[in-house]
């Protein structure tokens, strides 16, 4: 599957310990109730990877179901438009569910038949992770419910449809601000009450050990893919690797592949919302403090006596406190770097790449390719990005008609 | 002695179980919740468990959410959770009084200079729901050299093989989770507690205090029946809850009758005891 290829004594790819720690972050910091469930997952995930018969499953259902492999699109137009390095997309847009939380959700729903659990739920926050949970649950036949933040519902209504049609049972979570936070510490709550059956789908890198290393395995066939077409294409690697950081699943499954490529730059876009030094963004990792929330020890959005602060972003997928605690790890040792891109910008880069690409991107890699658009010009013309183009578009219209002052 | 060794010596010369209840910090209002505190005594409780308030609390059901929300608004905070404790210390020299809360808040004040400042303003125990003995060393090596107890949790899903690992370094007494569910939600069966409780005990000589669903006077005695003391938190709360005005504020109903409550509590498990 997909383990490291390379894991010599300084490869950075060898985490997490056995505790789950990445450097100091990650860990395992659950009720009593939860813990003999992790141990039981881990347990599970850690012999289903050595099972040729999983992978193998794993396999068809990426190259049959999902569409795998996604496409690197040589984006010239907007390469032309931005006079410097040559763009690339990786296109997990075009997976089946639109997004690369797909990915994911197979894997997982595979260990969770595996462990014969019989119920599935997840958290949602742009409702891709509760479609592609949703998609996966109907074509097993398993029961499914998803927690998403009221507020959340109410900017995403197509992705709650789409549940539902695909026989999910949606749950709105009224706590908090009613976003992706409060959707999480829900799914805990049932998780809890339903210890015996249920199987929690996480949707990110982050959460209690192993989730962090298990969805980061899963999303490592973006990284792989586009290596391996990159080296095609180009005959090299890569100068820079881009991504958008929610939780930081795409990103760390672009990134993960290409961490000993000590040439390789790479990007983790957060989302600035309306300005980093406003209280309104999701930027955990350039504003946040190392603290301990859903599982984790990793950077969050909190104030000064450890109570966590909303955050916010245009793009629900982004608008998280937190993030997956190797990122935390890979930003202290240096080797990514974290930007941040503000509402404003990732609007102005989802019409640029509408205008010149002809593909409507989902507001989550609007923010990455703002961040594109800032590094390209600076770069050579000899110069590769690579770019996660991680979804597509068509959930986020009403939101972007919104901000344009359009009515529909 | 500590003060919570103590009070299990007298509990079990009396041959009673002990009545354990819960107040968030500063719920609605740091001087109701205060005087709530220091009426709790004389209303019959034998320990005290204070819940220091946290956004995301992510063990527990809508009644005390809805009350650390309402304790954060009125300007909670791990200092003046503190401050409440040694501000009921001052006049009540052997409650035993045991923190309850989250990781983060701990994380973030720094767990030495916690664990000391605790100890200082007469804290006795601590118990934090996302502190699993896995990585309990964040905290424990701290609260050891400040004289604090770290009561760990044993749930429904901790099995015989795990108990040990679980109960290592565990001092005061263990908390049962009497059911795998959030706070104030569902309440354990005699049946169940009759089979958990002889199986915590074959593992641990410390005292084992029961929580999570006991909301009545008789839910209270049965809890007494099986185990050393019983842990009653929601359904003080929304007593609490109940006599608020409609802006969420305090009234002159709200102490008294959150102690009654305490007084047939405890009433419920005199006795209960064989």
């Amino acid at each position: 599957m997909n383990r490291p290829i390379t894991t010599g004594a300084n490869s950075l790819r060898t985490g997490p310990d056995a505790r789950g720690r990445f450097g100091t972050y990650g860990g395992r910091f659950v009720a009593e109730t939860l813990m003999p469930l992790i141990l039981e997952v881990e347990r599970a995930y850690l012999a289903a990877r050595e099972d040729a018969s999983f992978g193998a499953e794993f396999q068809r259902l990426m190259k049959d179901y999902v569409g795998r492999p996604s496409p690197l699109w040589f984006a010239s137009r907007l390469s032309e438009t931005l006079q410097g390095a040559k763009i690339y997309f990786k296109r997990d847009e075009l997976n089946h569910t639109g997004a690369h939380k797909i990915n994911n959700c197979i894997g997982q729903i595979l260990l969770a038949r595996r462990m014969g659990k019989t119920r599935i739920i997840a958290e949602t926050g742009a409702g891709q992770h509760g479609v592609a949970t949703a998609t996966v649950c109907a074509l097993f036949g398993l029961p499914c419910v998803i927690f998403m933040g009221a507020t959340d519902i109410e900017r995403q209504k197509p992705n709650v449809f789409r549940m539902r049609l695909l026989g999910a049972e949606v749950r709105a979570v009224t706590s908090g601000a009613g976003t992706l936070k409060d959707a999480m510490n829900e799914a805990l709550r049932d998780w809890v009450a339903h210890v015996r059956d249920t199987y929690y789908l996480i949707g990110t890198v982050a959460g209690p050990h192993p989730y962090p290393m298990m969805v980061r395995d899963f999303q490592s066939i973006i990284g792989e893919e586009a290596r391996a077409q990159i080296l095609d294409a180009e005959g090299r690697l890569p100068d820079a690797l881009v991504a958008a950081i929610g939780g930081g699943s795409n990103a760390m499954g672009l990134f993960h592949p290409f961490l000993d490529d000590a040439g390789v730059r790479m990007v983790g876009v957060e989302a600035a919302g309306r300005g980093l030094d406003t209280h309104e963004h999701a930027a955990s990792l350039s504003r946040g403090h190392p603290g301990v929330l859903h599982g984790n020890l990793t950077y969050l959005l909190q104030n000064a006596d450890g109570q966590i602060e909303e955050a916010h972003s245009i793009s629900a997928g982004l608008d998280y406190p937190g993030v997956g605690p190797e990122h935390s790890w890979l930003k202290d040792i240096g080797r990514v770097e974290y930007a941040a891109v503000t509402d404003e910008e990732a609007l102005a880069a989802f019409q640029l790449c509408t205008r010149t690409e002809g593909i409507i991107p989902a507001l989550e890699p609007a923010h990455a390719l703002a961040e594109v658009a800032k590094m390209a010009p600076a770069m050579g013309r000899e110069s590769i990005i690579v770019m996660n183009l991680c979804g597509r578009g068509d959930k986020d219209i009403f939101t972007v008609a919104d901000a344009l002052q359009v009515a529909l | 002695m500590s003060r919570i060794a103590a009070r299990f010596a007298e509990l079990a010369a009396e041959r009673r179980a002990g009545l354990i209840p819960f107040l968030e910090a500063g719920d609605p209002d740091p001087v109701t919740s205060a005087a709530i505190l220091a009426g709790m005594p004389s209303a019959g409780a034998d320990l005290i468990e204070i819940g220091m308030p946290f956004t995301d609390p992510m063990a527990d059901g809508p009644t005390i959410q809805a009350a650390g929300k309402r304790a954060l608004a009125a300007g909670a905070s791990m200092a003046r959770t503190l401050a409440m404790v040694a501000e009921f210390r001052r006049q009540d020299g052997t409650t035993p009084v045991i923190l309850m809360g989250y990781l983060n808040p701990i994380f973030v004040y720094g767990p030495p200079r916690f664990a000391q400042d605790a100890a200082a303003a007469g804290v006795d125990g601590l118990i934090v729901v996302d502190l699993p003995s896995e990585e309990a060393e964040m905290l424990a090596p701290h609260a050891r050299a400040a004289g604090l107890d770290i009561i760990r949790l044993v749930a429904p899903t901790t099995d015989d093989a795990r108990l040990p690992h679980v109960l290592d370094g565990a001092s005061g007494f263990v908390y049962y989770v009497s059911i795998t569910g959030i706070t104030g939600t569902r309440t354990a069966s005699a049946a169940e507690l009759e089979q958990n409780i002889p199986r915590l005990r074959r593992a641990t000589a410390l005292p084992v205090a029961v929580g999570f669903g006991v909301r009545t006077p008789a839910q209270a005695a049965v809890v007494g029946r099986a185990a050393d003391a019983a842990v009653v938190a929601s359904a003080l709360i929304d007593t609490l809850a109940g006599t608020l005005d409609a802006h969420g504020r305090a009234t002159a109903e709200s102490v008294p009758r959150v102690l009654a409550e305490i007084r047939a509590l405890a009433e419920g498990l005199r006795g209960a005891k064989a």
